[in-house]
């Protein structure tokens, strides 16, 4: 009875291996097509494992094109690590006083901030837009970083994940004669460590792969981070796959080495975090 | 005894100054201090785009001229919308676009999460395998199918004829076949999302009602359909709730692989408002397509709040 159980489970792991495999495809040609001749590139049948290997020029070609990948890199790094770093900041300090702190007024406040949840970003959009204008950000780092200091939606998790830490801490805490901010700084930041590294691998992730932010408040192609690159790399090499798919794999390869370090802060984040917006 | 020490050894303007900043009155300050930044963030992001875009919404103005240029229009806007072909296009793309993602991905979805939980070995690399497009950059699986779509030289339209079919579609080129092409990659982009919310939520479901149903005799068909899936309920209401918000709001493959084109065939409401706002820069028509927007996910997001009420209570 049981190795027959496990016939049907080896057999069925088989044939999702397969499905896996046929799901996996578009990158597997990313990735072949990335190494390849230009010429090579379309030939049918596909030549998964390239005959002749053109990975240097190919790489060349992203890599030290009239704007080099690099720079994309750069500021996407640039941008992804200030909101990151930013949101966690402010997101834990307004959580931590909507979680630790008593006052009145404290939670219609939190009501308040919350019902702000249901606007839909791409409704503000418009506003924002303006409102850079107005501060003479527009087409700088600065004003897109503006956008993305704060969430909401962090907030409300990291006040979650604070209310189940025991205020018998921050009661032995202020007996040591600590201060607030030594509190939380010292004290509610270090037991946070879980939600801040899952809420922080989460908004990098967002920031790295944003489009929509850098297309509407960026014109320099010197400023523009990854995606935006990529666009340009697609304008230009509309007619050479093979330096497209370069591009596409440099885009991919620092979020697969994210989640292949921190698989399980990436998955549990995005079980937490779900669809950016 | 010795609180009276005490007491005596304070100096008397220390004690006075104390009944003001009472303990109570100092947590309170400090309270707001911790919620400062993020107060004057939403004041700035979140409540003056929302007033200002209600206030452009019935006016013109394409930025020229300063905010005295600004002339209120009444109600104009708003009903241009109905008389905006592309806005009914927008509107019935996305109508598609949610039809088809939310339902099917969803399907898929259940039916992988449920193998990799319990009928399959190596489940971690099924997890990760399925994931990883969802991980990647949108932008940069945008490009790779780009490539793939090619009418005439990608592979998957070479395979197409290689089976013998004459006229293989031309997938994001043609104003027939834009839209499903951008289905399929949203499906085969998104599945990773949904699979990890099963995964987490099956992983809830306690072992011994499976043992407890195979021991009455009921087949797996029986168990997926009386216990995973009822079991799987709110977790459903769940995902089909953020889909189809997310659904409204997509932007990034449609503006990157199509221009909403051609002929319109896939433009989607957000990239109505990116072409008004960003590229002719009516500014009072763009905010009112906002504010449809708003509507729509609003009252998709009130309906869902009293739904996830109701399966909460039950």
């Amino acid at each position: 009875m049981k190795k027959k159980l496990d016939i049907s489970k080896i057999l069925i792991t088989i044939g999702m291996f397969v499905l896996s495999i046929f799901f996996l495809v578009p990158l597997i040609w990313m990735i072949s097509a990335a190494f390849k001749f230009e010429k090579d590139v379309m030939v049918f049948p596909i030549q998964w494992i390239p005959k002749d290997w053109n990975i240097i020029e190919n790489f060349k070609a992203v890599w030290m094109a009239e704007i080099p990948f690099y720079k994309f890199y750069f500021n996407s790094i640039k941008l992804a690590v200030i909101q990151t770093l930013a949101t966690l900041i402010f997101s834990s300090m307004a959580a931590f006083a909507f979680s630790k702190l008593q006052f009145k007024g404290r939670d219609f406040v939190f009501a308040l901030v919350l019902s702000f949840m249901i606007i839909p970003e791409q409704a503000t959009l418009v506003p924002r837009f303006i409102l850079i204008k107005w501060l003479g950000l527009y087409n700088t780092h600065e004003g897109l970083i503006l956008m993305g200091l704060f969430s909401i939606y962090f907030t409300f998790l990291m006040r979650q994940y604070m209310l189940g830490i025991s205020n018998e801490y921050i009661e032995a805490a202020k007996l040591d004669g600590a201060g607030y901010f030594t509190i939380y700084w010292k004290i509610i930041l270090p037991l946070c460590k879980p939600i801040l590294a899952t809420a922080g691998i989460i908004k990098f992730i967002w920031i790295w792969n944003d489009y929509q932010g850098p297309l509407i408040f960026l014109i320099d192609k010197e400023l523009y981070p990854i995606t935006l690159g990529l666009q340009l790399f697609k304008d230009d090499y509309a007619d050479n796959f093979a330096v497209l798919m370069m591009a596409s794999l440099s885009a991919i390869i620092p979020l697969l080495i994210v989640f292949i370090l921190m698989q399980k802060q990436v998955i549990k984040g995005i079980a937490l975090g779900g669809v950016k917006g | 005894m010795e609180n009276k020490v005490i007491k005596s050894s304070v100096p008397v303007n220390y004690v006075h100054k104390k009944t003001f900043w009472t303990n109570r009155r100092k947590e309170g300050l400090v309270g707001w201090l911790f919620l400062l930044p993020e107060i004057i963030g939403i004041l700035l992001l979140y409540l003056f785009p929302l007033v200002f875009s209600l206030v452009l919404s019935f006016s013109e103005w394409n930025l020229v001229g300063g905010l005295q240029a600004i002339q209120f229009v009444g109600f104009d806007n708003f009903l241009k919308l109905f008389e905006d072909e592309k806005i009914v296009m927008a509107l019935k793309n996305n109508f598609i676009f949610t039809i088809f993602t939310v339902p099917i991905g969803m399907f898929l979805a259940i039916i992988l999460a449920v193998m990799i939980h319990t009928k399959v070995y190596m489940s971690s690399y099924f997890k990760v395998a399925f994931f990883i497009p969802y991980i990647s950059s949108i932008i940069a699986i945008g490009a790779v199918w780009s490539a793939l779509f090619h009418p005439s030289l990608g592979p998957i339209n070479q395979f197409l004829a290689g089976l013998g079919i004459e006229n293989t579609p031309m997938w994001l080129a043609s104003p027939k076949t834009s839209l499903i092409s951008i289905i399929i990659i949203t499906i085969w982009a998104g599945i990773g999302y949904q699979i990890i919310i099963y995964l987490s939520s099956l992983a809830s479901i306690p072992e011994e009602l499976y043992e407890a149903a195979s021991i009455d005799g009921a087949s797996q068909l029986q168990q997926f359909f009386k216990i995973t899936l009822p079991l799987l309920g709110p977790t459903n209401v769940f995902l089909f709730i953020t889909l189809l918000i997310g659904s409204f709001k997509v932007f990034d493959l449609i503006a990157f692989l199509t221009q909403g084109g051609p002929n319109n065939s896939s433009t989607v409401i957000v990239f109505r408002i990116y072409e008004e706002g960003f590229q002719q820069f009516n500014m009072g028509y763009a905010s009112a397509i906002s504010w449809l927007l708003f509507l729509i996910v609003g009252i998709i997001t009130l309906i869902s709040w009293k739904l996830q009420k109701r399966f909460v209570h039950s």
